[in-house]
Order: structure tokens, then C-alpha cells, then sequence
């Protein structure tokens, strides 16, 4: 080991030069000390409070406290829309390490559709870090125990229960009601994002969606700290959320149980009104659908089968559906006549069972020739001209006043125009005049159209609402209201709103009202048969309208197309006579005639009348 | 030189009279006091770091027992014996290296551990050792300064084992391992030029490294530095973390076991190479500037063995082991506050891990021996 070298080994000059290195290691290792000591100083003491921010910015996240939404009650109080806990089954995707494993194996426990996984992704998008994202709502107890059992095996997967929106009445009341449904993308640019950001589910329809701003609530917020899990540690503070307001309705749900169980299987609607304030005390469109379906997003084929269906349940037929009126608009008409004078109360008509206009020899035909012939009578009054509907008489006053006249006539009562019901998708009906034709058609108004329209046909439409407001019009001596489903927004009353545009003769209503009471109490009225019985004073109005066009995919439905052509029957009529208290409009979809509406509008009638005589 | 040394007059009489337990077993006290008191923080700190678990802080304390186990046992061994079984411990180094590479046990990627059945152990560590052992040793057969051909040797047995462990692939490691041969390379007084020279080739072997020997996640590593926020949930979190955990320490830190970051485990790898990121955030600026007091202490004593040692070789190692530690903290905490890439390089005695310890206290251990040898003689 020890070589020839060693001899002449200069200890002391490998001392120094090792001196002379350890030196130069200190200076170097010194400065990499200050650049490090500097280094700690900048990220500790320079930057501290940038640093302070992240780290709380970390850890504490504002979390969204979820309103509960407002239910909506009936006029006694009675639930309508309730809300029930159901379990939400959701995803923090930080905490899992491959998601399309994990929503694979959700898909097979909880049999996801394609649907909601889409809906999921849209909501992860907008989702913060950590934040669970529901992926199924109204997890069903089976479902709900295969995932819970595996839980640790789904890294990410959390359950939480929360309330959803539950309609306990189910297809009663879903015209009146709609419904809610979950939240998309489409929602999202009307809704305020910042207030929905816990909210599952929105107003799509109805009363939900119209009230949808009270109803929601407001949502609260809490700051939490977390861990680098997402996982929640304490509350830092807390800001209630505050829930939605509570719908009261005028409805009454025994009323609208007794019209939809008097319209039965008949296609068709009923509206009935309380004629003091116009709140809405029935309303019901039949066929109907269950609004829960739509809860948590309905399936495909219960979807395409509600769309496709012939019978058009998802159609509010009370506030959508337009019907030719027919002859329910003829008190209407005498009103508008005998204030402009083109009638007096004892102006008679002869009616040899056809009207034709002077110059023309074309007969325009009396409903009863299709019966027996003769006409009505040699001298029809107005009193009779409502009471048995003479056609003849109408055709001549239509004639008389001309289109124009006729439509401003009417037009007070409401037709033609929306009634601003509290509720979506409401259609105006056509009130149409020369001036309406030109627009619409860029046709000129033939004086025929002008007999049509003064018997309610042609190109005259209603919606079975319309004609209960201007029913009301008629009970109320020309006092008018906004028809209205809500009465209060919890203590605030919002129903009940007086319209202006009304027509005051105590005279002219009388004449009119008398032959209304005829059509119901004279043995020769035209709903004579429902009087049976009856211990008050009903004022009516049948009407049976032509169905002018039949769906065009109808066509290899042969049954059904011979009966979808029957008439439609109306009936509007208002009880008592004096100091009305309920107004009620109906309409039975190919009823044959309007035998089929006036014995609904009876039961309605009767059973409001015995429940306010209660008390 | 050493056994020279030995023979001096009057030396006899100081080899007999150990004055003292410290001194009977060897212990250079100035050196190792500073050592317990960063093992006490190291435990600290690891309990905080841990979440409160008493099992690891006992894991790390029976880590620190083997590894002063180690230390009282190497301090007894005479330096030149270490000299003279210096080649063969490099040369178990470097086989164990090669099963490594052959049969190793994979983590994340890598092969860098060898299963003995009841236990895994890194031979790159034992390289961390013997690499220095061996290299004093070569350059000290000659007189210092040592000549070029000599150089050239020594930078092969420098070259060899690093490059093995690169192939692993642990350059973290193979750079530290390079690094304790280097120091010793330079201890030896080789001219500036030649630095100079190996530098620039350094420098200029960046480019062909970046396009053909690093991979593609430590590639990332370096880019990371960089600029952490452009990904900042997958190879930025770390570093965006340990920066949010020290900067938010301020100068008093949040208070022991209060550090948010590491509590709530935003803080990546915080018990082993991300641990001062703990210390920071929960002791603050005083609780770094008070770290590296201990370990400037501890470097200072290294420094001053080195410059008293009586033998070139002991001068050499003492240096080569001091500068080495000096290495590790400045990486470890350079990596953790954003100033270097992101490499496997421990806290010394404050992250947790056996292997590390032992390795570094059998170093300390040689350290004391140098220092005990020395004081024997010189008396």
C-alpha cells in the first residue's frame, strides 16, 4: 500500500491545498445557504399573505345550501305539491381515480340511462372542485342497498338524502299544477346561476314554472373546512338558506275531484270560477298524465307515448285547447246587441227553421231542422232565442250588426285574447273581424262567415277558460276579474285583480240572464234535463260545435275517426241566480252534443253550492 | 502517510488515556449534540407530519437507534482500516447495483430495491457510501494533487456505479451519488482548469441528457419548476402546495400540529421529502432559520474535522461526508420551495426512513473517527 511515491510525499503541501479547497467549499456552500435562507425569506415573509389566501382558499369552500321549495296548497290548505326526502346518489370526481369505471359500474347498479350520464357531465362542468355532483335522484331502496354495500369499493360515490318535489294527487292535478323536472342546460341560461348552484330541479310547466322565482326560495351558504379529500371537516359559518314561499290556491281540491270524476273517461275540460274574485276553483283537462314522471326526467317511451298520443294528455286543454264556442256565445251577443241597440228585449224574429240573407238564396240552416223541422216558432223573442238557441234569431242579428260590430261586441267578455291566467302556455282563441281575416288569411271577409260567426263558428275559437271569464262577466253583471289559480303567496294576497274593461246596464243583463235560467229550468230550454232536482237557480248555456278538421295521423284509426268527428258539447252556466257563487265552463271533446257538458257542469255546480252552504 | 503517523514520538502515551466515556467510545461531541437535537425536531416535526401517530414516530425513533447503533460501531473501526476495505465494499456496492438491475423489485417504474426476503434495502444507498470511501482512497495511493491519469480513473470509478443507478432510473440518486465522488475529486486539489473543464462538459451534456437519456416524467420534473401553474392538479400540485404550505408559515408558522396544508393533507409526500414544508408552515421562517443553524453547526464541526484531520485520507473523507450532507439539505429544501426539480433526495434526519439514516450515520460515524483519531494523536 505504502509506495515508492510516499517517500516523497509533501504532507504539508496536501494540507494546504486541501485547506485552500475546504475554503472555496464554505465560500460556495455559504452562498447557496443565503440563496436558500433568501429563498424562505421571499415565500415566508415577502409573499406571506398571497400564500395565506391559497391556503385558505384550499381548504375552506363556500358550500350552497339548497331552499326547500314552497308548496303549493288548496284553498283549505290540503297539499297539492308536497316535498318528500328521497336519496341522491352523486360523484366527487377529485376522489376517484378513473371516472368511466366508476359511472360504468353506477350505470349497472342504479341502471343509469344515457340521459341521466349526459345530464351528469353538463353538471360536472359547471361543478367546483371537490363538490358532489348528483348523478341519480330518487334512488330506490334495492338500488340505493347495492350501492351503499359497496361503497368503499366506489371510491368518489356519495348519498345523501334530499327533498324532491312529490305530487300526491298525481294526474288530478297536473294541468293545474305542472310539474318540475331537473335542471338543463337550457334552464341554466334563464335561472340565476349563482342561486341555483344546489338546486336539482326547476319549474317546467303550470304553476311550477310561473312561480317558479317564490317558489325556489333563497339558498344559504356555509363555509367549510376540508381536506385535501374533499372531505368536510367543521363549519366555519353558516348562512340559513331561506325556503320558498307557499302557494294558496283558490282551488278546491274536493271540487276538482267531483269534475274530474263527473268528465270521467269524456275527453274534455272543466273550469269553474268563484265569480267574486276569479280565482279558479276547479280546473281540470282531461286526459291528464302523471306530473311525477317528470320529476326525475321521464323515460323515452313514456315521453314519446304522452306526445304521440291521439288523445293529447299533455295538452292543458282548459287554458290551450281552442274550441269553436258555438252557442255559448249567444247571451254574450244579445248582450252587445241590446246595448247597441240592434235589439230590444222584445224584438222577435220568424224562424221558419232557416235564415237566408235578403238577395241570396242560400239557406242558412236552424240547429232544429235536423230534429223536426218548422223552426222554433212564428215570434222568437230573445228570451227564447237564448233559451232554446235559435239559430235563425242570430243569424238575422248578425247580420244586422256585421262582423265588425259582432267581434267589438264580444270582445269585452274576453275573447280573442289571453286571460293572463297565472299559468304557461295559455292560447288567445280568434275573435275575428274583416280586419283579422285580411291578416291572417289576406282574404276578404264573405257576409256568410259573419252568419257563422254570430251562432260561435267558423273561424271563432275559445278555450274553455275564456268562455268560463266571460260567464263570469255575465254572473257578475259586468264585473270582471283576472282568473287566477293562486290566491296567496304566503300571507300576501295576489288574486283577485279587477279588470277595467266592463260593461255596466243593470237592464240589458236581466233580459239576458232570464233566458239563460230558461235553458236550464224552461221545459223547452236546451238543458232542461239537468234541472231535476235542482233547489237553486242555475243560468246556463249549451253549445254544440262542429269539428271542422280531424288530425291528419288519424287516418287508418277508422273508429275513432267517426267518433273524433261528433260535435263537441259546451256548456257555461253560473248558480245562483242572484249573487252567483260559482262559474262554470265545460267542454266534452266529441260529446255528440251538449247533453254531454251540461250534467258535468250540474255536478260542479251542486257539489260547490252544498260545500258553501256548509260553510 | 497514516501508519506514519502512528510512529511519531509520544504518541503512544495519548493512545492510552482516553479522557472521558465520550471520548473512550470514540464520540466527537461538538459534532453529534447538534445531530440529537435535529433527530428531536425530525421527531417533532414527523409527529405533526404523521397526523399524531405515535407508530411512526416509534418507527423513526427505532430507525434513529440502528442507525447511532451503526454510528458507535463505525466510530470504533480505524480509519485506515475503512481505507483498506473501501474497494471492496465499492465493489459490493456495484454488484448489488447490477442485481438490481437484473432481478429488482419495481416501484412506480423504477428498479431500486433488492428483496432479501425479510427486507428491502436500496444498494444505491450503500454506493452514496462507498463511492467517497473509495475514491479518497484511489487519489491518496499518489500525492495530491493527484495527475491526470489518476483524475481520469478516479472520475471512471465515479462514472460507472452513477450511470447504473441512472439506468434504474433514480437520477436524483445517481446525481448524489456522482456528486459525494466529485467533492472528493476536488477535495483532492485538482486544478481550476480541469474544473473548469468538467463544468462546461457538464453544461454542454444537458442537451443530448434532455433528448435522449431522461424520460418524459422527469423531464416534466424539470419543467415543472419552471412554471408549476400549467398544470396545477397534476405535476404542479406538489410544488404549488409545499409553496402554499411555506409561504402561509409566515414568520411564526401556524403553530405545531396547526399547519393546514399538512393537516388536511394538501401537502403531498409530507413525511418523507416534503417534511421541511411541514416545519415551515407549522414553526414558520424562525423554525427554517433555526434548522439550518443546527445543520450549519453540524457542517461547521464537518469543516473543522476535516481541516484537523492528520491524514490526507481523513481530510478527504471528512470533507467528501461534510459536503455531501451539505448537498442533501440545500437539494431537499431547494427542491421543496420551488428552486430545483423535483428530486427522491431526503431531509437528513427529519424525513422519515431507514435506509437514508443509517446511510447517513455511518457516515457521521467515519466523521467521529476521523475526529477521535486525531485528537488521539495529536495528544
Amino acid at each position: 500500500m505504502v509506495g515508492p511515491l510516499e517517500s516523497i510525499r509533501d504532507t504539508r503541501r496536501e494540507w494546504k491545498i486541501n485547506r485552500a479547497r475546504l475554503i472555496a467549499a464554505l465560500v460556495f456552500v455559504t452562498a447557496l445557504l443565503v440563496v436558500l435562507i433568501y429563498r424562505y425569506y421571499a415565500l415566508q415573509i415577502s409573499q406571506h399573505e398571497a400564500f395565506v389566501t391559497q391556503s385558505d382558499r384550499n381548504r375552506i369552500r363556500v358550500e350552497v345550501i339548497p331552499p326547500t321549495r314552497g308548496q303549493i296548497v288548496d284553498r283549505k290548505g290540503r297539499v297539492l305539491a308536497a316535498n318528500q326526502p328521497t336519496y341522491v346518489v352523486g360523484i366527487v370526481a377529485e376522489r376517484t381515480d378513473d371516472l368511466p369505471t366508476l359511472l360504468k359500474a353506477l350505470q349497472e347498479r342504479l341502471s343509469l340511462t344515457e340521459n341521466e350520464i349526459e345530464a351528469y357531465k353538463e353538471r360536472a362542468d359547471r361543478r367546483q372542485a371537490f363538490e358532489s355532483v348528483p348523478i341519480k335522484v330518487g334512488v330506490d331502496d334495492a338500488a340505493l342497498a347495492t350501492v351503499a354495500v359497496d361503497l368503499y369499493q366506489l371510491p368518489g360515490v356519495v348519498v345523501e338524502a334530499q327533498l324532491t318535489r312529490h305530487y300526491p294527487h298525481a294526474q288530478l292535478l297536473s294541468h293545474v299544477l305542472g310539474y318540475v323536472g331537473r335542471i338543463s342546460a337550457k334552464d341554466f341560461e334563464e335561472l340565476d346561476g349563482e342561486r341555483y348552484r344546489a338546486t336539482l330541479h326547476t319549474g317546467k310547466v303550470g304553476l311550477e314554472k310561473r312561480y317558479e322565482p317564490v317558489l325556489h326560495g333563497v339558498p344559504g351558504f356555509q363555509h367549510v373546512e376540508t381536506n385535501a379529500h374533499g372531505r368536510l371537516l367543521r363549519v366555519l359559518d353558516k348562512e340559513a338558506p331561506q325556503a320558498g314561499k307557499e302557494l294558496r290556491l283558490y282551488l278546491d281540491l274536493d271540487l276538482q275531484r267531483v269534475a274530474a270524476e263527473a268528465l270521467g273517461a269524456q275527453r274534455g275540460a272543466v273550469v269553474a270560477l268563484d265569480p267574486i274574485n276569479g280565482g279558479v276553483l276547479a280546473m281540470v283537462s282531461n286526459p291528464s298524465y302523471n306530473p311525477n314522471l317528470f320529476v326525475e326526467g321521464i323515460s323515452y317511451e313514456d315521453f314519446a307515448a304522452l306526445r304521440g298520443s291521439l288523445d293529447t294528455p299533455l295538452l292543458n286543454r282548459a287554458v290551450q285547447g281552442q274550441y269553436p264556442p258555438g252557442s255559448t256565445i249567444k247571451p254574450l251577443l244579445a248582450l252587445g246587441a241590446l246595448e247597441r241597440d240592434f235589439i230590444t228585449k222584445e224584438t222577435t224574429v220568424r224562424d221558419p227553421g232557416w235564415y237566408r240573407i235578403p238577395g241570396d238564396d242560400r239557406r242558412y240552416r236552424d240547429w232544429t231542422l235536423r230534429v223536426r223541422g218548422g223552426g222554433h216558432a212564428e215570434a222568437v223573442d230573445l228570451r227564447m232565442a237564448i233559451a232554446e238557441s235559435c239559430d235563425t234569431y242570430y243569424y238575422d242579428l248578425a247580420h244586422r250588426m256585421g262582423i265588425d260590430v259582432l267581434a267589438e261586441a264580444l270582445a269585452p267578455f274576453g275573447l280573442g285574447k289571453k286571460t293572463s291566467i297565472d299559468t304557461t302556455g295559455e292560447q288567445p282563441g280568434i275573435l275575428p273581424n274583416t280586419e283579422w281575416k285580411r291578416k291572417a288569411l289576406g282574404e276578404a271577409w264573405f257576409p256568410g262567415e259573419t252568419l257563422s260567426a254570430g251562432i260561435g263558428q267558423g273561424y271563432m275559437l275559445a278555450t274553455p277558460l275564456q268562455l268560463a271569464q266571460a260567464t263570469m262577466v255575465l254572473a257578475n253583471k259586468g264585473k270582471s276579474f283576472v282568473p287566477s289559480l293562486v290566491h296567496r303567496i304566503d300571507d300576501l294576497i295576489v288574486g283577485g285583480a279587477r279588470r277595467e274593461e266592463v260593461i255596466e246596464q243593470e237592464a240589458d243583463w236581466e233580459s239576458v240572464i232570464e233566458g239563460m235560467v230558461d235553458v236550464v229550468h224552461s221545459p223547452r230550454g236546451t238543458a232542461a234535463q239537468i234541472a231535476k232536482g235542482m233547489t237553486y237557480q242555475m243560468a246556463g248555456k249549451t253549445g254544440t260545435s262542429q269539428v271542422i278538421s280531424i288530425a291528419q295521423d288519424a287516418i287508418y284509426e277508422e273508429d275513432k275517426i267517426s267518433e273524433r268527428n261528433r260535435h263537441h258539447g259546451l256548456f257555461i252556466a253560473f248558480a245562483p241566480r242572484e249573487n252567483p257563487r260559482i262559474v262554470v265552463a265545460v267542454i266534452a271533446e266529441n260529446g255528440g252534443g251538449s247533453s254531454a257538458a251540461s250534467p258535468i257542469a250540474r255536478q260542479v255546480i251542486d257539489a260547490w253550492l252544498m260545500d258553501v252552504d256548509r260553510g | 502517510m497514516a501508519e506514519y503517523s502512528r510512529f511519531l514520538e509520544g504518541s503512544q502515551q495519548a493512545f492510552a488515556k482516553p479522557r472521558g466515556p465520550a471520548e473512550w467510545l470514540h464520540l466527537d461531541l461538538p459534532l453529534l449534540l447538534p445531530v440529537i437535537m435535529l433527530m428531536a425536531v425530525g421527531l417533532t416535526v414527523l409527529f405533526s407530519a404523521s397526523g399524531e401517530d405515535w407508530d411512526t414516530v416509534i418507527r423513526q425513533a427505532r430507525n434513529f437507534a440502528v442507525g447511532w447503533l451503526v454510528l458507535l460501531i463505525t466510530a470504533q473501526v480505524r480509519i485506515d482500516t475503512i481505507r483498506r476495505w473501501s474497494g471492496v465494499l465499492y465493489a459490493l456496492a456495484l454488484s448489488l447495483l447490477f442485481l438490481v438491475l437484473l432481478f429488482g423489485v419495481g416501484a412506480k417504474g423504477a428498479q431500486r430495491w433488492l428483496s432479501l426476503g425479510f427486507m428491502r434495502f436500496q444498494p444505491s444507498e450503500i454506493m452514496k457510501i462507498a463511492m467517497p470511501l473509495l475514491v479518497a482512497a484511489w487519489v491518496v495511493r499518489y500525492s495530491l494533487p493527484p495527475r491526470v491519469g489518476v483524475t481520469a480513473v478516479a472520475l471512471l470509478i465515479i462514472a460507472v456505479p452513477s450511470i447504473v443507478i441512472a439506468l434504474q432510473p433514480d437520477l436524483g440518486t445517481a446525481i448524489l451519488v456522482a456528486a459525494s465522488g466529485a467533492v472528493v475529486v476536488f477535495m483532492a486539489g485538482i486544478s481550476w482548469w480541469q474544473i473548469s473543464a468538467g463544468v462546461i462538459a457538464a453544461i454542454a451534456a444537458i442537451w443530448p441528457a434532455w433528448l435522449f437519456l431522461l424520460r418524459d416524467y422527469q423531464k416534466q420534473r424539470i419543467l415543472t419548476l419552471f412554471d408549476p401553474e400549467a398544470d396545477r392538479l397534476g405535476a404542479g400540485w406538489n410544488i404549488i402546495q409545499s409553496k402554499t404550505a411555506i409561504g402561509s408559515g409566515g414568520w411564526s408558522g401556524k403553530g405545531w400540529l396547526q399547519g393546514t396544508q399538512s393537516q388536511l393533507d394538501f401537502l403531498p409526500e409530507s413525511q418523507t421529502d416534503f417534511v421541511i414544508a411541514v416545519l415551515a408552515e407549522e414553526w414558520g421562517f424562525r423554525g427554517v432559520i433555526l434548522l439550518l443553524a443546527l445543520y450549519s453547526a453540524v457542517v461547521a464541526r464537518g469543516f473543522w474535522i476535516s481541516l484537523t484531520a492528520q491524514t490526507s485520507y481523513g481530510r478527504l473523507l471528512a470533507s467528501a461526508i461534510t459536503l455531501t450532507f451539505c448537498v442533501y439539505v440545500i437539494v431537499n429544501m431547494g427542491m421543496v420551495a420551488g428552486l430545483l426539480p423535483v428530486v427522491g433526495v431526503p431531509l437528513p434526519f427529519i424525513s422519515f426512513g431507514g435506509t437514508a439514516i443509517v446511510t447517513l450515520m455511518l457516515g457521521f460515524g467515519i466523521l467521529t473517527a476521523i475526529s477521535t483519531e486525531k485528537r488521539m494523536i495529536a495528544q
